[in-house]
C-alpha cells in the first residue's frame, strides 16, 4: 500500500523516465516474488501431493513398482472405503475426537480463568506466575514422559486413553494462557470498573465482558489446544498399547504396519483422513490463529 | 464463587460508613486476591502435578539403579557420558536442532519477505498454501516422508533414476539419514517462522524506510539497518521457541529412522524412549532426557536476557 503512495510521490516529483524505471523495477520485484513463492509452494506441497496420489492407488499398483510413482493410473477409493468400514480405524478416530474434546475444554477453562486472574486481578506472586507459566516449555514432553510413565502407572491409567486427557492440557495450557493474557490485557480497564460499579461480580464480568470481547483470542487458543491434542504422538506411543485405546497418530502406525508389511495405500489414505479435521479448521479459522500467535510476539 | 458476587457490595458500602472505609477497602483487596488465586489455582495445580513434580521426580529417578532398588548417585550420568552411543546422541541432538533452526529461520525470513512484496489480498491464499506442512500433524506427514525415502521404489529415487543417477539409500546411511531428518524438520517448521516474521515485517513503521530512502540507503542497507534491528526481538523469541521444540523433537526421528543406522540419528528424546520405555531401564532414560534441561535453560537465559535488555533500550 505504501509502495503505491511512494510511487505517487515519485510520480509527482521525478522526471517521466525516472518514474518509468521505478515502476518497472517494482513490477520485476512483484513477478520475481510470485515466481519464487510458486517454487516454494511446489516444494512444500510435494509430500501432501504424494500422500494423495498414493492413497488413490490399489495395493497391486503400488507393489507392481513400474512407471512413475508420482502418478496414479487406476485411481480407486478402495483404501478410503476400507478404512471407513474398518472397526479399528473407527475406534481410533472416535478416541481421538473424545480425547481432543475433553482436552480442549479442560485447557480452555483452565487457561481463561488463569489468564483473567493473572492479567486483571492479581495476587501475591501472580506476576512471577505469568512469566513462569511460559517457562514450563523448557521442560518439554520428551523430558517428562519417563517420570510420567511412573506417575500414570500409579494412577492405574497405563493403556487407558483418559491418561491423555489428563496430560495433554499440560502441553496446551501454558501457550493458551499466554495468548489469553495478551488479549485480556488489551481490554480497557474502564470496562471492568464500569462493570464493578454496576454491581457485577468477577465471574459475571469475565463471562459477560471479557469472553465476548476476547473471542478472537479464545478461538486462537482453542485451535492451538486442538492442534496439540490431535497431533501429539509421544504420550500415546508410550502409554497405550492395545488397539481399543489408541488414538489416530499411533493407531495408524501400529495397525497398518505389520512387521515388514507396509500397506502404503491404506497408510496414506489414513493420513489424509486423520489430517482432515485440522485442515478444515485451519481453512476456516486460519486468520484468527495467525493473529493470536503473532499478537503476543509483536507486542513484545 | 458466591464471594465473587458479594465483593461489589463491599465497594458500594464503603463510602456510606466512612469510619470503616479503610478496613472494608482492605477486605475488598484481600477478597479480590483470594478470588484471583482461586481462579489461577487449576493452572497452578496442573503445572505443579504434571510438570514440576514429574521434573523433580525425574531427577530422583535418574539416581536409581535399573531395578529402582538402590541409590546410585550420579552413576547413570557418568555411565551415559562414557558411552559412545550417548556421545553420538549429544552430537546429533545439537546438530539437528541448530542446523534445522538456522535453516528454518533463514527460509522463513526469505519467505516472509517474498510474501511482504505481494499485494495484501493475494497474501492470504499463498500463506494458506505455505502453511499446509505445519497444519498436518507431524507424525502423519513424517509417514509420507518415510514412504518417499523408501529405498526400493521411492519417489525420490525414481526421479534420480530418470536423470541417470543411482539410487540413494536415504535412511540407510548415517549422514544421509541425518540430512533427511533435518530436511523433514525444516519442511515442517519453516511456515511457523514465516508467519511470525511476516507479522513482524508488517509492524515495522513505513516512515523508517522512507527516512532511510531519503538518506540514500539501498535495499541491502535497509535490510541490515532498518528491518533486522526492528525485528531482533521477534526473531529471538521465535528462534528460542523453535529451538525448544526442535531440540525436544521426537516424532520425526522415531518414525523415520528410530535412531538408526548405527544410532547415528538418535536424539535425546528417541534415545530416552528406547532406553527407558522399550528396554525398561527407566532411571537411565530419565538421566538421558534430563540432559535436555540445562541446554535449553542456557539458551533461554541468553535469549530472554537479550530481549529484556533491548526492550529496556527501546523504552528509555
Amino acid at each position: 500500500m505504501s509502495a503505491t503512495t511512494m510511487g505517487d510521490a515519485a510520480k509527482r516529483a521525478a522526471a517521466h523516465s525516472h518514474k518509468h524505471s521505478l515502476h518497472r523495477q517494482r513490477l520485476w520485484a512483484l513477478w520475481g516474488s510470485y515466481i519464487a513463492l510458486g517454487v516454494f509452494v511446489v516444494i512444500f506441497l510435494v509430500p501432501p501431493f504424494y500422500t494423495l496420489m498414493t492413497s488413490l492407488k490399489s495395493s497391486a499398483e503400488i507393489s507392481a513398482q513400474t512407471g512413475s510413482p508420482w502418478l496414479v493410473r487406476h485411481p480407486t477409493l478402495d483404501n478410503f472405503w476400507y478404512l471407513i468400514t474398518y472397526p479399528n480405524f473407527q475406534t481410533y478416530y472416535l478416541n481421538s475426537i473424545m480425547v481432543t474434546i475433553v482436552t480442549v475444554s479442560v485447557s480452555m477453562v483452565i487457561s481463561v480463568l488463569a489468564a483473567f486472574s493473572l492479567s486483571r486481578m492479581g495476587f501475591w506472586g501472580s506476576q512471577a506466575l505469568a512469566t513462569g507459566v511460559f517457562l514450563t516449555y523448557l521442560v518439554p514432553a520428551s523430558l517428562l514422559f519417563i517420570p510420567l510413565f511412573q506417575i500414570v502407572g500409579w494412577l492405574g491409567l497405563i493403556n487407558n486413553l483418559w491418561c491423555l486427557a489428563l496430560l495433554y492440557p499440560t502441553l496446551a495450557v501454558p501457550f493458551c494462557t499466554w495468548i489469553m493474557i495478551g488479549y485480556f490485557s488489551s481490554i480497557p480497564k474502564e470496562l471492568d470498573e464500569a462493570a464493578l460499579i454496576d454491581g457485577a461480580g468477577y465471574l459475571q464480568m469475565l463471562w459477560k465482558i471479557f469472553i465476548p470481547v476476547a473471542m478472537p483470542g479464545i478461538i486462537a487458543a482453542t485451535i492451538f489446544a486442538f492442534t496439540v491434542s490431535w497431533g501429539a504422538f509421544l504420550y500415546p506411543l508410550a502409554y497405550l498399547y492395545t488397539s481399543n485405546q489408541m488414538v489416530l497418530t499411533v493407531g495408524i502406525i501400529s495397525d497398518l504396519i505389520r512387521g515388514d508389511v507396509f500397506q502404503w495405500g491404506k497408510i496414506m489414505a489414513a493420513c489424509l483422513l486423520a489430517s482432515l479435521p485440522p485442515i478444515v479448521i485451519y481453512a476456516f479459522l486460519m486468520d484468527y490463529y495467525v493473529a493470536g500467535l503473532t499478537a503476543g510476539a509483536t507486542k513484545g | 464463587m458466591a464471594d465473587g458476587t458479594s465483593v461489589p457490595v463491599g465497594v458500594i458500602g464503603a463510602p456510606r460508613r466512612v469510619a470503616r472505609k479503610t478496613s472494608s477497602l482492605k477486605r475488598f483487596t484481600q477478597q479480590r486476591s483470594t478470588i484471583a488465586f482461586m481462579l489461577a489455582l487449576p493452572l497452578i495445580l496442573l503445572v505443579a502435578c504434571f510438570v514440576i513434580y514429574p521434573a523433580l521426580y525425574a531427577i530422583y529417578l535418574s539416581m536409581l539403579n535399573k531395578k529402582m532398588t538402590a541409590f546410585v548417585g550420579l552413576g547413570n550420568f557418568a555411565f551415559l557420558l562414557k558411552r559412545h552411543t550417548f556421545q553420538l546422541v549429544i552430537f546429533q541432538s545439537c546438530l539437528f536442532a541448530v542446523t534445522a533452526v538456522v535453516m528454518k529461520a533463514f527460509l522463513g525470513f526469505v519467505l516472509a519477505h517474498l510474501m511482504h512484496n505481494i499485494p495484501g489480498k493475494n497474501q492470504k491464499i499463498w500463506r494458506g498454501l505455505l502453511l499446509v506442512p505445519w497444519v498436518i500433524p507431524l507424525a502423519l506427514s513424517t509417514l509420507t516422508w518415510w514412504w518417499m525415502f523408501d529405498p526400493s521404489y521411492s519417489a525420490f529415487n525414481w526421479v534420480l533414476n530418470q536423470f541417470g543417477f543411482a539410487n540413494v539409500p536415504w535412511l540407510g546411511v548415517g549422514w544421509i539419514a541425518r540430512f533427511c531428518t533435518i530436511t523433514v524438520n525444516v519442511w515442517y517448521g519453516t511456515p511457523f517462522f514465516m508467519i511470525m516474521y511476516l507479522a513482524a515485517l508488517k509492524s515495522v513503521p513505513e516512515q523508517l524506510y522512507e527516512a532511510a530512502s531519503i538518506d540514500g540507503a539501498n535495499a541491502v542497507q535497509k535490510l541490515f539497518f532498518v528491518t533486522l534491528p526492528m525485528m531482533r526481538n521477534i526473531i529471538a523469541i521465535t528462534v528460542l521457541f523453535s529451538l525448544i521444540v526442535t531440540f525436544a523433537d521426537f516424532d520425526i526421528v522415531r518414525i523415520l529412522t528410530a535412531g538408526g543406522p548405527q544410532d547415528m540419528t538418535h536424539v535425546f528424546a528417541t534415545y530416552a524412549f528406547q532406553v527407558g520405555i522399550q528396554s525398561g531401564d527407566i532411571p537411565l532414560g530419565a538421566a538421558d532426557s534430563l540432559f535436555m534441561f540445562p541446554i535449553l535453560a542456557f539458551a533461554a537465559f541468553f535469549v530472554l536476557r537479550g530481549v529484556t535488555r533491548r526492550t529496556k533500550e527501546i523504552a528509555t
